[in-house]
């Protein structure tokens, strides 16, 4: 379908913001691997001309607002399932915007990473509309499945809200990790990709979580910056994929199984974000990364 | 053979009961309402399904096949009656049909029974227990007579029962809670909310119910047609505007400005999608919709023009 025509059925109104798509970016929808339909959505209601929109945004804040350095992307599988694991920092998730828009704009093909999102957010206006049409649905074991035996690539944050509401000190550390994850890629066969990413806590550097003003507001938490609000500053950042860890079984495992193979995970995603801080601090050149 | 039909003067029913004529079947319409122009073929009788009336008809006719329809699903709808009939009317179908001999009981209900919430999935399967029933009660009573109609497969295992749970239907004949809510020129939408809408064409509908007759279905089915649509694009592709309305105005807004009137727990349903996966049904019956999407929303604001 003509982008024009698509723009004009499906991208003034769906989101309410006065952005229009590049063609360049709407050129890299139309090679997307996802089957949308001659209304420019898939079968999950992702959409076609709200994806261009959305990434034209990302891209300014991935590449313009941000500087975002990404290696080892080749480490991610060009189709087929998948699911990118990594760590969560930063008070508002930019994380996830920068993951989606570096599997977006540096693989080629262009992929789309589909977030396994925080329940409250399908509870926001607006925000549940731009994440419906983007394909970043609530994260449910059955969207995971779903998605996963579609042959999608999830984008999944183990440590949940808790991994956002670290505080500027701990922004390079890991919190508890969730074990749904690979319990899902072991009963769906699916590679992890581990990524660690570098600059969310520079970027939006929490000194305090407002829990109960989050309560009232309906979200986890409000992050409090020396600014007072969780607006990101423009800073550098560093996005390290790893090679991908296969691991074998049939996800009925008993818990301490799947914890040891959930640690495994957790270190390499360790060892991604000290080469990622190194890297940041100029401690280490980027031939000598070690991605596997 | 001879096939009972309850709530066959209802738009769906008409078709169900027109298609199984024209397959030469024999159907015993039972309805409270009338059909004056129903084909030759069609016994109607204007009976009480939980009535002595009723249970004369299976005694006396031994159908082979109940299609049960009768149900009351206009969700404004709020008497007891409402209740008693949906409830206690499935049971004396199920019972009359355990004692007549009936050979399969379908039961016609609707993919609501898996409500509309921000935390449900895409694709519901039949295994999932139904959600969000607080925030619908107006539901309640569907989901129980849905609930209620699955327990026969073990109860009455020597009866084929078939739970249909059969998404949204949309068509010429503008009936439904849909096409309800898509009548007026104007369709009210929750600001920031776009929900996926899964509707098929009246006439597949039809059709699905004679295929789960046919290939004698038994079990607990989902009843898709076409990929789900977003609502906005179905109020545009329908000639409607839409008249977006923050959530807590909504209120206040519905049933006046030419807005329709909804029960209050509609608003979950137009925030949050349904939408279910129908594949094991498709895959049991070789049901494929003969519309897809647009054919079916052209056919929905077409009508729609010539009645104005």
């Amino acid at each position: 379908m003509k982008s024009g025509v698509l723009g004009k059925l499906y991208g003034s109104d769906v989101i309410p913001l006065p952005i229009k798509a590049s063609a360049d970016v709407l050129e890299r929808v139309d090679r997307l691997e996802v089957p949308f339909n001659r209304h420019g959505i898939d079968r999950f209601g992702v959409s076609k001309a709200e994806i261009a929109r959305g990434y034209t945004v990302a891209r300014w804040f991935a590449q313009s607002y941000f500087k975002t350095s990404v290696y080892g992307v080749e480490n991610i599988p060009p189709s087929g399932r998948a699911m990118l694991v990594g760590n969560h920092s930063g008070g508002v998730a930019i994380d996830a915007m920068i993951v989606l828009a570096s599997t977006f704009f540096d693989m080629n093909p262009p992929r789309l990473a589909q977030g396994m999102a925080e329940k409250f957010l399908n509870r926001v206006p607006v925000i549940s509309e731009i994440l419906s049409r983007m394909g970043q649905f609530t994260g449910l074991p059955e969207h995971a499945v779903r998605l996963l035996e579609d042959e999608r690539m999830l984008l999944v944050f183990p440590e949940g809200a808790r991994g956002t509401a670290k505080l500027y000190p701990e922004r390079d550390s890991l919190v508890g990790f969730g074990t749904g994850f690979m319990r899902l890629a072991l009963s769906t066969g699916t590679p992890v990709v581990p990524f660690a990413f570098i600059g969310g806590g520079e970027a939006v550097p929490t000194v305090a979580n407002l829990v109960q003003l989050g309560k009232l507001l309906g979200v986890p938490y409000i992050p409090v910056t020396p600014w007072l609000l969780p607006l990101p500053r423009p800073v550098d950042l560093q996005l390290l994929y790893g090679e991908p860890m296969v691991f074998e079984g049939t996800g009925r495992e008993e818990d301490h199984v799947i914890r040891g193979y959930v640690d495994q995970v957790k270190a390499r995603i360790q060892r991604l974000i000290s080469q990622g801080r190194a890297l940041r601090e100029g401690r280490l050149q980027e031939s000598e990364l070690e991605l596997s | 053979m001879s096939v009972l039909i309850t709530g066959v003067s209802g738009k769906i029913g008409r078709l169900v009961a027109t298609g199984l004529v024209d397959r030469g079947m024999k159907v015993i319409g039972i309805d409270r309402r009338p059909w004056t122009d129903a084909p030759e073929g069609v016994e109607l009788h204007r009976v009480d399904i939980r009535k002595r009336g009723a249970e004369d008809l299976f005694r006396r006719l031994s159908p082979e096949v109940v299609i049960h329809m009768g149900t009351v699903t206009h969700l404004m709808h709020r008497t007891p009656d409402r209740y008693r009939i949906n409830l206690q009317g499935t049971r004396a179908v199920f019972d009359n049909s355990k004692r007549y001999g009936t050979k399969q009981v379908i039961f016609v209900g609707r993919h609501t029974y898996y409500g509309a919430a921000p935390d449900s999935p895409l694709y519901h399967t039949e295994d999932e227990p139904p959600m969000a029933i607080d925030a619908f009660p107006e539901l309640a009573d569907l989901v129980a007579a849905d609930l209620y109609a699955g327990s026969a497969l073990w109860r009455m295992p020597e009866v084929d029962t078939a739970v249909l749970r059969i998404c949204y239907t949309l068509g010429p004949r503008r009936h439904g809670t849909l096409a309800a809510f898509l009548r007026g020129p104007r369709v009210p939408v929750v600001l920031g909310f776009d929900p996926l809408f899964q509707f098929m064409h009246e006439e597949d509908t039809a059709t699905a119910i004679i295929c789960a007759l046919e290939s004698r279905l038994r079990g607990v089915f989902n009843v898709a047609g076409p990929p789900p649509v977003p609502l906005s694009v179905i109020i545009r592709e329908t000639g409607r505007t839409p008249v977006a309305v923050p959530e807590p105005l909504l209120n206040l807004t519905l049933g006046r400005f030419g807005l329709p009137r909804l029960p209050k727990g509609a608003l979950e349903h137009m925030k949050y999608p349904i939408v279910t996966d129908s594949e094991p049904f498709r895959a049991a019956t070789g049901f494929s919709p003969a519309f897809d999407e647009d054919a079916t929303m052209r056919a929905f604001a077409e009508a729609g023009r010539r009645s104005r």
